[in-house]
């Protein structure tokens, strides 16, 4: 039997309503206040490097992404940066999305009135999305900013476009994060308890998992020593397996949308790269080929996530 | 008999193994308070969350104003308003802001939202605290804060549990007044309490439930009727030796019981003057004595002391 009505009338005024909360809490003051650090702290990553890449200007014609791309001892690369503060921050939006409504006894208040479960999921976790894009939006801007002051001319064309496509990247890996915690905050009752299990997955896949994986993948495919394909297929399997892992997803997209010169993010044989032209940079549509798997891969993984999630919050009593 | 705005029909829900509610069929008839009443535990917000289609029913079916709430949810959440057991609000948000997000998933727009806000705070004498954030409201602001939700939706049927739960005396006869109130405007009132006295001065009809099942329905006057058969209560205080035996001697005394120093007599009428003369003629000091008042506390007890001695 089709239900009357719509599922999402009432997602706007929830999202509307969350957002004001995101935007207005403490929660969102201590973001600010990291995602201002972190820029701060990426930027003065290149003011060490900013001579060497100044002396660039003219020469690289993709000068302004080594600002999110370099690396200055002691502190990591933008976005190296990046990875780990983007799940911190989609963790800290969606740990206590719906357990917080049970616990604050508004729960069977709202869904007494005319609207839908899903409206209040979907509204959650727009607002959500929205927060994160706003934040990584702004701090994109921010870093960009500090660029053209810092190298004095702006970015290309291919550079705007390539930077924007990062963060739509950036964006997306959040979701995945995002979607994670609100599932959590689904399944656990207490706030406490859906924040500590995914900050847990969240040291998984930060820290663990590259140790994890060469140990899996020489249990199911260990290489032969006397067979070259064999060591091929290990790599590969290699790689499927640190795939799982958003953080990867999210490192491959950027090195692809952000170092132009990326041709391959696997094994390249000597053969495929005959008559390569080393080191020229591909046109963008060619890295956006690339890494379509792995923007694929991510979106795919919000969908499945935020899937899992709805049908938990459904078949969830209300009763606390 | 007017037609029943809310209607059950062999209502069952399971949890796991554990029946929260068995067999459920009763009727409320437009504009009268109901009320549900039993020990906690007993089903009653189980069958409250059923008829607002929160929980699906095992089996068994409802309507409320019409439509069922399984399968219409939205048309029954519109014309109900709902009041949970030690309701919530977003504590960080203004009264007026906490009913204003309510009143948009209502589908009231901006303008209406706001003059009926106005209007419902002031019935419930909330006006001066409707810029405050709910955090600084005590428990009995709360309460009417959730009236003034369910007047401000324009619900004519207002289901609330534990209405007066964790209230203070004062404060729970404002809210009765307040329900009392609701009832004249010809609102549909359904209530569950596990205060049996409170239930009896509002409810014109009430419901006990025990175990998920209802025991007994019906006028509470009835009730107190059918059940106590009509018997009187009278308390008295005496010193003396065997006073049980002598007051119970006394014809048409059918149960007598110690209550501290007190004895409580059930008789089959008005028997006062009876029992102070077989308690003087025992050679007992009678220091008072005087008619109880039936209450439904008596019929409950009464009732499912019955139950679980049949069982």
């Amino acid at each position: 039997m089709r239900r009357e009505g719509s599922a999402l009338s009432g997602a706007a005024t929830v999202m509307a309503k969350e957002l004001a909360d995101n935007l207005s809490s403490t929660r969102m003051r201590l973001l600010e206040l990291l995602i201002f650090v972190s820029g701060a702290g990426a930027v003065y990553a290149t003011i060490g490097s900013v001579k060497d890449l100044a002396g660039l200007v003219g020469e690289d014609q993709f000068i302004f992404l080594r600002i999110f791309t370099t690396a200055k001892e002691p502190l990591p690369s933008f976005v190296a940066f990046l990875g780990f503060l983007i799940p911190i921050v989609s963790i800290a939006l969606g740990f206590d999305a719906v357990n917080s409504e049970f616990s604050n006894r508004t729960m069977s208040r709202i869904l007494a009135q005319p609207i839908y479960r899903d409206a209040l999921l979907f509204g959650k976790f727009m607002s959500g999305l929205v927060t994160l894009a706003v934040v990584l939006a702004a701090l994109w801007i921010f870093v960009t900013g500090l660029g053209i002051l810092m190298l004095g001319v702006p970015p290309g064309t291919n550079e705007v476009v390539r930077g924007f496509a990062f963060l739509v990247a950036a964006i997306a890996y959040g979701a995945v994060w995002l979607a994670l915690a609100m599932l959590f905050s689904i399944v656990f009752r207490s706030s406490a308890t859906a924040a500590l299990a995914s900050l847990a997955v969240w040291l998984l896949f930060a820290f663990f998992w590259q140790m994890v994986v060469p140990l899996i993948t020489l249990a199911i495919a260990p290489p032969d020593m006397f067979d070259p394909m064999s060591q091929l297929a290990t790599i590969n399997v290699g790689m499927g397996i640190s795939r799982i892992s958003p953080n990867t997803l999210f490192g491959e997209a950027t090195q692809a949308f952000l170092n132009p010169e990326t041709r391959s993010l696997g094994p390249v044989l000597a053969s495929q790269m005959q008559g390569a032209d080393r080191g020229a940079p591909l046109p963008f549509d060619q890295s956006l080929m690339l890494v379509w798997p792995q923007m694929t891969g991510m979106i795919a993984s919000v969908i499945v996530l935020f899937t899992i999630a709805y049908i938990a919050f459904q078949r969830q009593e209300v009763r606390a | 008999m007017s037609e029943a705005i809310i209607h059950t029909e062999g209502l069952r829900k399971v949890y796991g193994s554990k029946v929260a509610v068995e067999s459920l069929d009763f009727n409320v008839e437009a504009g009268e308070v109901f009320g549900l009443l039993g020990p906690n535990g007993a089903g009653k917000t189980t069958t409250i969350l059923m008829l607002l289609g929160l929980t699906e029913p095992t089996s068994g079916r409802a309507r409320v104003a019409g439509f069922d709430p399984l399968r219409q949810p939205l048309e029954v959440k519109r014309r109900v308003g709902y009041m949970p057991d030690q309701v919530g609000f977003y504590d960080n948000l203004t009264g007026v802001v906490n009913l204003r997000y309510t009143a948009r998933l209502a589908g009231l727009d901006r303008r209406e939202a706001d003059e009926a806000i106005t209007r419902s705070l002031e019935r419930v004498h909330l006006t001066h605290a409707g810029d405050k954030p709910v955090g600084t409201y005590s428990r009995g602001m709360r309460q009417r804060l959730a009236i003034a939700e369910i007047l401000m939706k324009g619900a004519s049927i207002a289901i609330l549990d534990e209405p007066t739960g964790g209230l203070d005396p004062q404060s729970t006869r404002e809210f009765l007044e307040l329900i009392r109130s609701l009832k004249k405007d010809g609102m549909t009132i359904l209530l569950s309490s596990h205060l049996l006295e409170l239930v009896q001065s509002v409810c014109d009809r009430v419901a006990l439930f025990n175990n998920g099942r209802i025991g007994l329905t019906g006028r509470v006057e009835t009730l107190l009727q059918d059940v106590l058969g009509g018997s009187h209560w009278i308390r008295v205080e005496a010193t003396g030796d065997n006073l049980e035996a002598a007051v119970a001697r006394v014809p048409g005394v059918t149960k007598v019981a110690r209550d501290g120093a007190s004895l409580r007599v059930e008789a089959t009428g008005d028997l006062r003057a009876d029992i102070a003369r077989a308690v003087v003629n025992a050679g007992g000091n009678l220091t008072m004595i005087a008619a109880g008042h039936a209450s439904l506390e008596d019929v409950y007890t009464r009732y499912f002391e019955g139950v679980a001695n049949a069982a």
